[in-house]
């Protein structure tokens, strides 16, 4: 049987779809499948990932390692591979993924039809700069596209509208080895916190920040730079699984509250150096898996907007906004990016990103909606893997290169075969 | 250094063992009969850390192409594994709209591994180690409405290896029968089942008998006691069941 009818969803849960769904093992078993839209692990929050009443090919069991050229780093690779498994199945042999998401469970094919970035996208750019070739399977012909072809800049960070990634080549970067050597700061507010991130030497930098600490404290966090090393370290724990949806009290105002002192309070004032596992540092949150049932059964959204560096004060405006909710969660993050995309609908731009996750509750969604509107004005952007809530219009002016991405799908599927429900409902297609 | 040949080798749970055992640095002769597949996987375990990975060509149904194998085999130095992954099962409807279907079952699941491993437990003899691993089925342990044909050529498979057990291990050769319940491959996609279990489980699983130097497993370990449950039920009430 090659078609079963499941119910699933995307990362945050509040989006969902029934549809039929394919999970081929072998090259010959896609080929052979009626075109339809992929996804690999659904990490994406909303509904890139969905196709609600329609078909899509689950991808993950194409994942293998098709070749590497150590002289270029080059890696061959199928749409299904994890990031997570590549970096721990090279770091030790001297390489990495160029840029690496904040989950391991992130697939290939994901990375890219997201044009996903890392810590280092202030150096590094995004995902997509990296690829030096793309497989793409349209119907039953597979094409190779390569950057400088419009159809390149169509598919990364092109939703899987361009037809299924099937595998792709990936130029790694060197590394030290496969651990790493991370400091951690106190920011004490939002300006301290601002001038870390701006002066960092760093190749990878992050900033967590406590989004419920409000007045003086505002903008208060963590500064994490971390460098590749060589070296022998206590071994990742076992990963852990949340076994149940939790209840809503569980990421309520004053248990984050608490929560949150206690991360800040952790690392001491004069800040501190440690040696940790690549895993631990790339990818914190993996340790628990199924964790987004932290946020019960309704699910949750993550609010993502990056803004160009003179717009910082309305960034702030907006962490003021969230701290004085009551709404946000834990998860939390700051970090200033730099130019580097490399497709049409790419979501980096020079400035500041900010990444706060809300359970799905109605005041959360009327705060998002308040966020986007104020994303919007200070020229920014939201992102497509971590939407569920955006309005159309809205969202679609802030990609500049919407029409020429639309120009490019329009060739290579004038049959809508790829369409998702993210696509649908934000009218992305449409001229 | 260890070398291991997987029959089957494109199979969900092969393909988990394989990478299991490239990341361990042994070396691999997958065998099967879709070159371009076998080939994807050769090159996923030599990036992985195979100290080699070699393509053979292997169809349970063609006996006679199963002596240029054990040749090559025989070329390979250092202790021998072997795991049989092989089998079919295609739908019982099928079966009972062409009951000739029957024999291919058979060679798959049953006389074309066993045949295979007949000709190569001398070899593993004559060297006095390594271990041979067969992939049994929670399916022959009691013939069922649903799929009692590849059951039945599964339980024979079974009492083969339980034999070959026996024999072997006289001679310092360790024979594992590994009964998986429900694991999520292709093979039972779209199938509710129940104590479904990964590809990767099962395969943890298999390393760690090999290791034990265990006689039978079943995977996931529930199925020992869900099938012993099974077993016990009186013929008269189990041929008016239907699971």
């Amino acid at each position: 049987m090659d078609w079963k009818q499941a119910d699933y969803t995307g990362w945050g849960r509040a989006l969902s779809a029934r549809g039929e769904v394919a999970r081929p093992e072998r090259r010959a078993a896609l080929t052979g499948l009626d075109a339809a839209p992929a996804f690999g692990m659904r990490r994406s929050y909303g509904d890139a990932a969905l196709n609600a009443g329609g078909r899509a090919i689950d991808m993950t069991r194409l994942d293998r390692l098709l070749g590497f050229e150590p002289e270029t780093g080059v890696l061959s690779v199928e749409a299904g591979a994890r990031i997570g498994d590549l970096a721990q199945a090279f770091a030790p042999r001297g390489w990495l993924p160029a840029v690496m998401p904040g989950t391991g469970f992130a697939t290939v094919g994901g990375c890219i039809a997201q044009d996903v970035h890392g810590k280092n996208h202030h150096h590094a750019g995004s995902f997509g700069v990296h690829v030096a070739e793309i497989t793409l399977l349209q119907g039953e012909t597979e094409i190779t596209v390569e950057p400088g072809a419009p159809l390149f800049r169509a598919t990364v960070g092109g939703l899987g509208q361009t037809g299924v990634i099937v595998a792709a080549k990936l130029r790694m970067t060197p590394c030290k080895g496969d651990v790493m050597l991370v400091t951690e700061r106190r920011a004490r507010d939002w300006d301290e916190h601002l001038a870390f991130l701006d002066g960092s030497t760093a190749t990878y930098t992050v900033g967590w920040i406590d989004a419920t600490a409000t007045g003086k404290a505002l903008g208060r966090g963590i500064v994490e730079e971390g460098e590749t090393g060589a070296g022998l370290v206590r071994r990742r724990e076992r990963a852990r699984r949340v076994p149940m949806d939790a209840p809503n009290f569980a990421l309520s105002a004053p248990v984050v509250h608490l929560f949150n002192r206690a991360y800040y309070a952790r690392v001491p004032a004069r800040g501190r150096t440690l040696v940790k596992p690549i895993g631990d540092f790339f990818f914190p949150l993996d340790k628990i898996h199924d964790w987004n049932r932290l946020y019960g059964k309704r699910g949750f959204h993550q609010f993502q907007c990056v803004v160009p560096l003179a717009a910082a004060p309305a960034l702030r405006e907006m962490l003021t906004e969230i701290a004085t909710s009551g709404l946000a969660s834990p998860l939390a993050v700051l970090k200033r990016m730099g130019p580097g995309r490399a497709g049409f609908l790419s979501f980096p731009m020079e400035g500041y990103t900010l990444a706060v996750d809300f359970p799905n509750r109605e005041a959360a969604r009327a705060l998002i909606a308040r966020l986007e509107d104020r994303t919007a004005e200070a020229g920014g952007r939201l992102y497509f893997a971590k939407d569920a809530l955006a309005r159309g219009a809205q969202i679609r002016a802030m990609y500049p290169e919407l029409s020429d991405w639309q120009a490019e799908v329009a060739r290579v599927d004038p049959d809508r075969r790829f369409e998702t429900d993210l696509v649908r409902r934000l009218n992305l297609r449409n001229a | 250094m260890e070398s291991w040949i997987l029959l089957g080798a494109t199979s969900a749970i092969a393909r988990a063992f394989a990478r299991r055992l490239a990341t361990e640095g042994a070396t691999l002769f997958l065998a099967g009969r879709d070159e371009a597949e076998l080939e994807a996987i050769a090159a996923d375990c030599r990036l992985r850390g195979a100290a080699g990975a070699e393509v053979l060509a292997f169809d349970a149904r063609d006996p006679a192409g199963y002596p240029a194998l054990i040749e090559r085999l025989a070329a390979q130095e250092g202790v021998l594994n072997a795991a049989s992954f092989v089998g079919s099962m295609p739908e019982q409807a099928a079966i009972d709209a062409e009951p000739r279907l029957i024999a291919g079952v058979i060679a798959d699941s049953f006389t074309g591994p066993a045949t295979f491993l007949q000709m190569l437990a001398p070899l593993l003899e004559a060297r006095g180690a390594g271990t041979i691993v067969g992939i049994g089925s929670v399916a022959g342990d009691r013939g069922r409405l649903g799929n009692y044909v590849y059951g039945a050529a599964k339980a024979g498979f079974a009492t083969y290896l339980s034999g070959l057990r026996n024999r072997c291990a006289r001679k310092g050769v360790h024979v594992l029968t590994v009964k998986p319940g429900p694991v999520d491959t292709s093979m039972t996609w779209g199938m509710k089942m129940p104590f479904m279990t990964s590809p990767e489980s099962v395969a943890a699983d298999i390393a760690r008998a090999v290791k034990r130097r265990r006689n039978v497993i079943y995977s996931a370990p529930i199925w020992r006691l869900v099938m012993t449950v099974i077993r016990l039920i009186p013929e008269p009430v189990f041929k008016k069941m239907s699971f």
